[in-house]
């Protein structure tokens, strides 16, 4: 079993190989490793998407706006991927952020789980039929059980969500009123001696 | 009294950084003093008559065993070789987590003594081999088949049986990842597996010449004395392979010089000194001198700098004798002002490494600060401006601008990797093909080069456009916003000019895993000797922390 530390300088290393920057690679390296980390197949999709950057000019996407189409070819999910992670605190209000054709989408997706870190927020994500739900970057959560991710995304939505419970009012007081079984009702005697502070603070 | 920390620009130049000693924070004395109370134990000792085959020592609490595995090999005299591209070793060592199965021992059998192109797995945390100093090894067997004990000179000159030519951690090969590991407290400082590995291995190099000299003359063999065992260590070979390890891990690099800075600040900031530290402080630099008198090297760069080194030493304890007094107040902050006036950066250093003896106080908090959670550092702050980058370089890098890297000479190296045996190394880059494949670790050149782009940038421009159209340097905005929040993580020198001297690259790293008697074998590789007066495992509950100035070598 290769460890994660050998699949960060494989993937760093090969990254600039074939052409990208340093610092770019570094990235690269960074996301494969989580994606290893978290059961995807970073290592496999990188090298196939190496293989077919020689062939085909994918698009490389440096500004983010609310809706993103490329001019012919798919955009490049390294290159999209940097941008999103840079651009991210000024992307982060945007209701829903659309993509159209995206090469290789997996690797994409693990820049949008670090992004979900920095900002602190979690991202819906949504390529085509495969919804996915990033999760701080500790984990991330498909309705996919196939490991095998597609080529190509066409139809791409993703949503920062905003923090905010994942519940109802109602279920929360319901819930807290049976965590306030573990209260002892309060006598005149326990109001006076049981805390420290006096029942006034004036002096 | 508020000492301020040591400036960057003076400490995290080469030449001081090659000047480093060890001291209380070296990881080989922070290891023994975490692991002085586990039971160490020699579970398996399987060599034939000539001292091949398996061995296993372990060290235990609780329920946490770490076993060290030994493969001794026979290997002809022309396969020897202390160079990375060797594909065989006298003895090849991994460090096991746990207590190793004979399923175990039978897979690590046939891939530690491979070493590189072997795999190991997640069970095993460290991996190394080493080779005989076969003139000391044989004269040791022969000496004690004969039932007496080796000649002390020659053993002195060479100061260990076996030196180790790599030892490898953190993920390589197969190995264990550093985070399925990093919240064991006992590890909680860098290297502690390593170090680990090179303790034990020197205890089989006594156990396998006692071994083979027994069985060479069952009637009249001895064992190597106790005392002698002590005074020898293990040796190290080490190359550039070293050398990028501190630029590519600049927190790390930065947490190990401010543990050392801030100690010095500590210490200079005490006001009255307790007669005992004085006496313990002065006690081992007067014993200390030995380690310099018996530090042996054909380097003609190395012996300028230990006759200096001795001359300025010798200088300190005349001062120490007539003219200073420690019942003044603030005495070692006096010490460390006359000591920048009037020694050289080797004494200086060695000097600094040797006030903090006294102070366990200050130096044991400090160990536990010298990790580094590398990944929470690594993002960068895009949405900060350009003003704010060129304002962190002038602050971060001002000797760095000044460097001209249109002349030749200033960048006439260039770092690349081997293909054989992917080694980083270092080349003439107007002599050598391959500096198309450069590393990202002309730090100065690319810092410069980037300071110079963001010079012709609006000031409010923020960093994510900047890098839109500036990929090529991004990994250095990465490293101008480390070191905003960690001064110490950049070596403020040229590291591809005509005159760079990498083996103090080599020397900063080895001084801090607590390596003495840095012999420069060229201006790229050196030898150095590891736990040479430092208690065997036996001793270990009960030890003088003071040994590293107290062997008799």
């Amino acid at each position: 079993m290769r460890s994660l530390s050998e699949i960060e300088t494989a993937a760093k290393r090969a990254s600039r190989a074939v052409g990208l920057s340093w610092g770019n690679s570094e990235e690269v390296g960074k996301s494969i490793r989580q994606l290893e980390l978290f059961g995807f197949q970073g290592i496999k999709n990188l090298n196939q998407y190496y293989k077919e950057k020689n062939l085909k000019k994918f698009e490389n996407l440096n500004l983010i706006e609310k809706k993103n189409e490329p001019s012919s070819e798919a955009f490049c999910p390294i290159i999209l991927g940097v941008s999103f992670l840079d651009q991210i605190k000024s992307i982060e209000n945007f209701e829903t952020i659309q993509f159209k054709n995206i090469a290789y989408p997996v690797i994409f997706l693990s820049f949008l789980s670090r992004a979900s870190e920095i900002c602190g927020k979690k991202i819906r994500a949504k390529f085509d039929e495969i919804e996915i739900l990033l999760n701080l970057n500790v984990n991330i959560y498909s309705n996919s059980t196939s490991q095998e991710f597609p080529k190509f995304a066409n139809e791409i939505e993703i949503n920062i969500v905003n923090n905010q419970d994942n519940f109802t009012e109602s279920d929360w007081n319901s819930l807290y009123k049976l965590a306030e079984d573990t209260f002892v009702e309060e006598s005149d005697s326990l109001k006076q001696g049981g805390a420290g502070a006096g029942l006034t603070d004036n002096d | 009294m508020n000492i301020e920390l040591r400036d960057p620009n003076t400490i995290m130049k080469l030449s001081r950084l090659g000047s480093f000693h060890q001291s209380k924070l070296s990881f080989l004395r922070s290891f023994l003093s975490e692991f002085k109370d586990w039971d160490y134990k020699r579970d398996l000792f399987n060599l034939d008559q000539n001292g091949y085959g398996e061995a296993v020592y372990s060290f235990k609490k609780k329920n946490r065993v770490y076993s060290l595995v030994c493969f001794a090999n026979e290997i002809k005299d022309e396969e020897r070789s202390d160079r990375v591209i060797a594909t065989k070793w006298d003895a090849a060592f991994t460090l096991h987590d746990g207590i190793p199965t004979k399923e175990d021992i039978a897979r690590l059998k046939n891939e530690v003594p491979k070493q590189e192109v072997g795999r190991l797995s997640f069970k095993e945390l460290t991996l190394s081999r080493a080779n005989k100093s076969v003139r000391v090894f044989n004269h040791v067997v022969e000496s004690l088949s004969e039932g007496k004990q080796p000649d002390l000179e020659l053993l002195s000159k060479v100061g260990y049986l076996y030196r180790t030519t790599a030892v490898y951690g953190s993920g390589k090969f197969g190995l264990a990842d550093r985070f399925r590991i990093k919240n064991r407290e006992e590890i909680n400082g860098p290297f502690r597996l390593e170090m680990m590995l090179v303790y034990l291995v020197r205890q089989f190099t006594f156990d396998q010449v006692n071994h083979v000299a027994q069985h060479k003359n069952p009637e009249k063999a001895v064992k190597l004395d106790e005392q002698i065992c002590k005074n020898l260590g293990i040796g190290n070979s080490t190359g550039l392979g070293m050398a990028p390890f501190i630029v590519n891990h600049p927190t790390l690099l930065n947490n190990w010089i401010l543990s050392r800075e801030t100690a010095l600040k500590k210490i200079r900031e005490i006001k009255i000194v307790e007669n005992n530290d004085s006496e313990l402080f002065i006690d081992c630099v007067k014993k200390s001198i030995k380690n310099i008198t018996t530090w042996n090297t054909d380097s003609e760069y190395q012996q300028n700098k230990i006759r200096s080194l001795l001359k300025d030493v010798e200088k300190f304890l005349i001062y120490i004798a007539n003219d200073f007094n420690f019942k003044t107040e603030y005495p070692f902050n006096k010490m460390y002002l006359w000591l920048e006036q009037n020694t050289c950066e080797e004494c200086i250093e060695y000097i600094v490494s040797i006030m903090m003896e006294p102070y366990n106080s200050i130096t044991e908090p400090l160990v536990a600060n010298m990790s580094s959670d590398e990944d929470k550092y690594f993002n960068i702050p895009t949405n900060r401006t350009v003003q704010e980058l060129k304002k962190i370089i002038e602050t971060r890098y001002p000797n760095i601008l000044d460097i001209n890297f249109d002349q030749k000479e200033n960048y006439q190296n260039f770092w690349f990797i081997s293909k054989n045996k992917e080694e980083p190394r270092l080349a003439d880059r107007f002599q050598e093909h391959g500096a198309e494949l450069e590393q990202p670790l002309a730090i100065a050149r690319d810092i410069k080069k980037l300071y110079e782009k963001l010079l012709s940038e609006k000031d409010d421009t923020i960093i994510a456009q900047f890098l839109s159209s500036n990929s090529e340097l991004r990994h250095v905005v990465r490293r101008a916003f480390i070191i905003e929040k960690f001064p110490y993580s950049e070596i403020q020198d040229n590291t591809i000019g005509k005159n760079i001297v990498p083996i103090d690259m080599l020397r900063l790293k080895l001084s801090f895993f607590g390596a003495l008697k840095f012999d420069p074998r060229s201006d790229k590789w050196l030898r150095i000797c590891m736990f040479q007066g430092a208690p065997l495992p036996n001793e270990l509950k009960n030890y003088d922390e003071q040994w590293v100035y107290k062997a008799n070598n």
